[in-house]
């Protein structure tokens, strides 16, 4: 990156940034510095699109039938599996 | 507690009286999260099964102990997550303990790749070699950071709830993250770079 000082600065708070979570103050210098620096709006559009791919790829998990039969069957709870 | 809210039904005082129908929900409401960790963090559907069932026989035995002061999800996330950390430890003995410092005081590594790949078409983004390419990033994340990252990122569970699971600062928690998603970003850019040069 090529304004490296203001770069890394941007780094530590950018994970609160995307998050909404970050102290106004700050998220105004951030977008200011972005306005100026390419590879840092790279980065921030690039780190916002990954959290967005991991939330979109993720898949329903159910326990399966017999795994959920054996837990039942492990805690003496058979009578309530029907439930 | 965080996104699945079901602690508020489930009676503390009941289950601490021994009642099984409430045992019984408790272990119906929260297995499917329990389930979801362990496979997360294990890859493999077996152990996965190991800490589901560790994790209630355990939460059972020291249900009486258990003061209410974190909720109950919290409380059964913190359990499963010994669990898989300690299965995790007999097979990857090389693994690092949630708890060393793990460079929270050092500073970000720079971004090594600046690739521009948001443009990319949404089915080359959700592709399944895409997301095996994520899935693998996931499982290579250091430990430390990624004990973080599924519980924040995929679990939902907020700051403080996080940092009560892992014995971390919230502080700590915000910078383990971080660094999961950066790194994360950097194995996806160097994929999605070959796309599109390719």
């Amino acid at each position: 990156m090529r304004n490296s000082e203001n770069c890394r600065q941007l780094l530590t708070s950018l994970s609160d940034y995307i998050d909404g979570t970050l102290e106004e103050q700050l998220c105004a210098k951030l977008e200011r510095h972005m306005a100026g620096c390419e590879d840092c709006r790279i980065v921030v559009d690039t780190l916002r699109k990954t959290i967005y791919l991991y939330h979109a790829s993720a898949q329903p998990t159910s326990v399966p039938a017999d795994v959920r039969q054996r837990l039942y069957q492990r805690l003496d709870l058979e009578e309530f599996l029907d439930r | 507690m965080g996104k699945d809210g079901h602690s508020e039904r489930i009676s503390l005082e009941a289950l601490q009286n021994g009642d099984r129908v409430e045992f019984a929900r408790l272990v119906e409401t929260y297995s499917p999260l329990i389930y979801r960790l362990g496979l997360k963090m294990l890859q493999n559907p077996l152990d996965a099964e190991d800490v589901l069932q560790e994790t209630f026989i355990k939460a059972y035995s020291h249900l009486e102990g258990f003061n209410g002061r974190s909720s109950l999800s919290t409380w059964l996330y913190r359990i499963a997550m010994n669990e898989a950390l300690m299965l995790l430890r007999r097979k990857r003995p090389q693994t690092i303990s949630v708890d060393e410092p793990w460079g929270d005081q050092e500073e970000e590594r720079d971004p090594l790749q600046i690739v521009d790949w948001c443009c990319l078409p949404e089915q080359e983004l959700l592709s399944a070699e895409s997301r095996a390419t994520l899935d693998r990033a996931i499982d290579n994340l250091p430990t430390a950071l990624r004990v973080v990252f599924l519980l924040r990122d995929i679990e939902g569970l907020s700051t403080r709830e996080t940092a009560e699971v892992l014995d971390l600062s919230q502080a700590a928690v915000k910078t383990r993250l971080s660094r999961a998603r950066l790194r994360l970003r950097e194995d996806l850019s160097t994929y999605f770079k070959s796309r599109l040069e390719g």
